[in-house]
């Protein structure tokens, strides 16, 4: 309960600071918009074209892999927590994960699916 | 006194030193890279050192002009900075400064912290959409490659810490260094695996791929201007100081000293800005990767040097 609350408090708080100076900050500054300032920025050239083309991401395959170690790290934070209680079964049983993971890694390495494209 | 008075009281404490340090560490920055290439930096402001320059950089985000690019998506690119903005501070909350001086000593800190830092890149999307700017998109597009190479060694380089320490509380970790040592003995490899992360989380030199102002004009908040560019600033070197502390916190004893002797804030703040100077260091000195070498020393030597230092560290507690 504690927890939820100072969560919910630091939360408010955050947005209140960076709300707040832009509000400020409208009341200090001036405002003249023309066309050619409120243009999007080209480094100078007159701009073309909307910036939301279709273009090859290049690390779709990395995103696919990324989600799988993500779930693994979360599975390695309870298990790091206790692992001295466990002891030897623990070290066994985290050893057999890890090592299929690793083959997963390996695999996709071979597939030469990390390489930029 | 009520639960909830207390956590605004301690908010507003975070955020005034949010904007003193993030002030400072702008005018930190510049000074050392003046130092570092051989030149004066800021000087004019303020007799020593040019130290009121911090005050009037401050001022002048203020009162600049907020242009608001026509093509830009509206609501968007108003709540981008505020996104980028709201994980940083929230961050402060587990940050133990000193033995009584925390936001809050919660029991799943370092999971909250993860959670919090991952939440900053959804800003950093935010701004690079609604820009609707080509430098924008591709900075944030570079954002989420950099994210999806680094975000796993990071949080495999905390589980070495864990396990020796056993628990996720950030005082209780360093309660335990106070008792038996700082982590970095054990943990050395975890820390320089953590370092090179940290860097990349930070969008720093060497990593600096989202921002890089020679090829894409500041990147993500190009199209930013007075104190929304302010706010991305703020929100980027306050995450600095962040990031500093939790690698203190995790590997450098936090708040204890290193000879036995009462552990205060000062000791832990003069640890932080330690690291904070190295940063710094290491952006005026080395040049910019590209981005499909980031991507491979992501892959191919951090994430698999932090699984073997998770076994490593296993087999030595076992023994």
């Amino acid at each position: 309960m504690t927890d939820g609350l100072y969560i919910l408090i630091f939360l408010l708080g955050g947005m209140a600071f960076p709300i707040g100076s832009i509000l400020v900050a409208r009341l200090l500054s001036p405002s003249y918009p023309e066309p050619s300032k409120v243009s999007t920025y080209e480094s100078g050239e007159v701009p073309f074209g909307e910036a939301r083309v279709q273009f090859h991401l290049g690390y779709y395959a990395y995103a696919l892999v990324f989600l799988i170690f993500d779930i693994e790290a979360i599975f390695l934070y309870p298990w790091a927590v206790i692992y001295k209680d466990l002891g030897l079964f623990g070290f066994v049983e985290m050893l057999i994960f890890i090592l299929i993971l690793v083959v997963g890694l390996v695999y996709a390495l071979k597939k030469r699916v990390l390489e930029w494209m | 006194m009520p639960e909830w008075v207390m956590a605004i009281i301690k908010i507003l404490i975070v955020l005034a030193f949010i904007g003193l340090n993030g002030m400072f560490l702008i005018w930190a920055e510049r000074k050392v890279a003046g130092f570092i290439q051989a030149r004066i930096g800021p000087a004019r402001v303020g007799r020593p050192q040019g130290f009121f320059q911090l005050f009037a950089d401050a001022i002048k985000m203020f009162s600049k002009e907020d242009v608001r690019p026509a093509a830009a998506d509206k609501w968007v690119w108003w709540f981008a900075p505020v996104v980028f903005f709201t994980p940083v501070a929230m961050a402060f909350l587990v940050l133990p400064f000193g033995p009584n001086v925390i936001g809050l000593d919660m029991n799943i800190g370092l999971i909250y912290l993860a959670a919090v830092a991952s939440f900053a890149l959804l800003g950093v999307f935010m701004a690079g959409w609604g820009s609707n700017n080509k430098y924008s998109l591709l900075g944030a597009m570079r954002a989420g490659a950099q994210m999806i190479s680094y975000e796993i060694p990071l949080i495999l380089a905390t589980i070495g810490v864990i396990m020796i320490t056993g628990t996720l509380s950030t005082q209780g970790i360093v309660e335990y260094q106070v008792a038996h040592g700082w982590n970095i003995k054990t943990q050395f490899l975890a820390f320089v695996v953590f370092f090179i992360a940290m860097l990349a989380e930070l969008n720093r030199t060497p990593f600096d791929l989202v921002i890089a102002e020679s090829e894409l004009t500041s990147g993500f908040f190009t199209e930013y201007s007075g104190i929304r560019w302010g706010m991305f600033m703020f929100a980027e070197y306050t995450n600095i100081f962040v990031m500093s502390a939790l690698a203190v916190t995790l590997f450098f004893g936090g708040w204890a000293s290193p000879f036995g002797l009462v552990g205060s804030v000062l000791i832990f703040l003069i640890k932080t800005y330690a690291i904070v100077f190295l940063i710094i260091w290491i952006r005026w000195s080395v040049p910019r990767v590209r981005i499909d070498q980031l991507m491979t020393l992501g892959w191919k030597f951090l994430l698999p040097l932090s699984l073997f230092n998770i076994v490593f560290t296993g087999l030595i507690l076992l023994i």
